[in-house]
């Protein structure tokens, strides 16, 4: 068939989407460099906990000078002057960490709560008490032994990723869907002898094109400068990148497919993604929820892309491990698809 | 094959409680130019659009080209030419990325680069069409209909809102397109336009066809005593028969 100098209209409309994409330069802040400046930021503000110092707010009292004394020789603590007034804010806000009043013997103010607080508590009680002139009837042989990728940086990069492939497939399939059909642009289309699967699946397809640098940005950037190991198989990684690029693109077609207005289909998609930013285990494990919403935490793509990521990265895991998860995302992708293939508004 | 290239009976489409086509009937030949005159609102797009199989009827038949949609819809497809009213390209895409979009769906037509020259943007083929004035922008969308070597051409308001040099040079595609035996059914406002252009036009009103002959016919049927200033125009008809008061959208 002779097209006059035209490819098969399956790549003639996936090229028109991807040059679409590449000439709006907004598109392609959010889609490759946001990801980057937010590992780097959360990278900078979560370091991994062996690093950091314990932040103790000293409030005068009795022995103010000796109890000051103790604290600045230990090494990893660092000493801050509060007045008993501003105890409760610098707690809250976790400028301290915890709360010393310099009396005889001291007062420890401290919310169990919080992980960094009980740390602190044993660094400043060994501190103080070895200043004070405790012997200790023996010292172990310590033996430190970092664990590659168990740390919060480590951990989050995969999760990043997940994240960035769910908000892309869903905003930048969505929303140019939407625009089209404002623009009566899917109406007119629809007068050619386009085949409708055929737009919807380039949709998709040039979803894909995007997808190298935005998976392979952050997994080398996580591996060259920050260290993060990779213990899984490259080709399985891009598997699980790509099964789920596919799958939250078509809903990302299923959310584009009635909506008239570009408000309707934000709505759409902000309502959709919040849930499982917030479930899903992007920034911290999705295992802190209660045990009663589980299942249905576990029911949602987002959690099965981020867990499979996670298993492959992080833990090396094989095709046999999470092919749970592949199925489920595929499972979510299949439905949408055919979904938005009955419900399509082309006007 | 039939020398009819659009026949519909007795359409009847209706929004609601408000009707927009009220039983219309017309007929297009081969190779004619065929043209639907009536105010906002009288029902010209809708009736284009069930033509073009967009719409669905509520009653009537249709047969295009001898076809029906319910049938032989893709054929049909292949062997029309569509232009839309108000449809907007997509901008950041070139003048020959867009036709070389549209060419791909089509199984026969003229290259791209013939087509980009037939309507006269062969200046403009690696512009973006948010760069391209109104004028251009009409082209290219009538560069899209012609993509497929269509036997029929539907128009709706191909030169609403041009200015006349555009609006010319719009008719000069279209009077080409006619001597290759193209068939055209358009929609207008603009009386010498379906003057300049149209063998027999339709006056279109409250859904239903009011007057249906040659534009000289039309004129002359209208009688010498309403024209009295100046020799009659297809204006004064269309004035007579629809009325004088404003229609809202």
């Amino acid at each position: 068939m002779q097209r006059g100098g035209a490819h098969h209209p399956l790549i003639e409309l996936t090229l028109a989407r991807v040059r679409e994409f590449f000439r709006e330069p907004e598109a392609i802040f959010w889609a490759f460099v946001f990801p980057l400046v937010l590992t780097l930021a959360l990278a900078a503000a979560f370091p991994s906990s062996a690093d950091r110092l314990v932040v103790v707010g000293l409030v005068p009292g009795t022995r103010a000078e000796a109890t000051r004394r103790a604290l600045d020789a230990a090494p990893a603590i660092r000493v801050v002057d509060l007045s008993p007034a501003d105890e409760r804010r610098a707690l809250r806000d976790g400028t301290v960490h915890i709360v010393v009043v310099a009396n005889e013997p001291p007062t420890y103010r401290y919310d169990p709560a919080q992980d960094e607080s009980h740390r602190a508590r044993l660094a400043v009680d060994d501190a103080l008490k070895r200043a004070g002139g405790r012997v200790d009837p023996w010292s172990a042989a310590e033996e430190r032994v970092t664990v590659p990728g168990s740390r919060y940086v480590d951990w989050l990069i995969p999760g990043l990723i997940g994240m960035g492939i769910m908000t892309n497939g869903l905003w930048a399939v969505a929303f140019p869907i939407v625009n089209a059909r404002l623009r009566k642009l899917l109406k007119r289309m629809m007068a050619s002898p386009m085949q409708r699967w055929e737009y919807l699946l380039a949709q998709m397809l040039a979803r894909l094109i995007f997808l190298a640098p935005e998976a392979t940005l952050p997994l080398a950037f996580g591996s060259l400068a920050l260290g993060m190991p990779i213990a899984g198989s490259y080709g399985l990684i891009a598997l699980v990148v790509l099964v789920g690029a596919l799958s939250f693109a078509a809903m990302g077609l299923l959310l584009g497919s009635r909506a008239r207005t570009i408000e309707a289909v934000s709505g759409l998609v902000n309502a959709f993604q919040l849930p499982m930013w917030l479930l899903s285990g992007v920034f911290f494990s999705s295992a802190n929820f209660p045990a009663v919403i589980q299942p249905a935490i576990h029911a949602l793509p987002l959690t099965a892309l981020n867990d499979a990521l996670r298993a492959v990265v992080l833990d090396g895991a094989g095709a046999d491990t999470i092919w749970r998860e592949l199925a489920l995302l595929s499972a979510w992708g299949a439905v949408s698809f055919a979904l938005a293939l009955r419900l399509f508004r082309w006007r | 094959m039939t020398d009819t290239a659009v026949r519909c009976t007795d359409l009847v489409k209706r929004y609601g409680t408000v009707v927009a086509v009220d039983g219309l009937s017309l007929s297009v030949e081969r190779g004619e130019c065929f043209g639907l005159l009536g105010p906002n609102g009288a029902g010209k797009t809708t009736t284009i659009e069930i033509l073009e199989g967009l719409l669905a009827p509520d009653a009537g038949g249709v047969e295009v080209l001898g076809l029906r949609w319910a049938t032989n819809e893709g054929e049909l497809r292949q062997r029309l030419g569509i232009q839309l009213q108000e449809t907007q390209l997509t901008d950041k895409l070139t003048v020959e990325e867009t036709v070389r979009l549209f060419r791909s769906f089509y199984h026969q037509g003229p290259d791209v680069s013939a087509l980009v020259d037939l309507v006269g943007l062969s200046g403009k083929r690696a512009s973006l069409v948010v760069q391209l004035s109104g004028g251009q922008r009409q082209r290219l969308s009538i560069a899209c209909a012609l993509t497929g070597e269509p036997d029929l051409l539907f128009l709706d308001e191909p030169t609403t809102g041009l200015d006349p040099q555009s609006r010319r040079q719009v008719w000069d595609i279209l009077a080409a397109f006619r001597k290759e035996g193209g068939t055209i059914l358009l929609t207008t406002h603009y009386m010498d336009e379906a003057e300049a252009l149209c063998d027999r036009v339709a006056i279109v009103d409250h859904g239903r066809i009011i007057a249906q002959d040659t534009p000289r016919a039309l004129i002359s049927a209208l009688g010498a005593p309403r024209v009295v200033t100046h020799e009659g125009t297809l204006e004064d008809v269309f004035m007579a028969l629809t009325g004088r008061h404003l229609r809202e959208e």
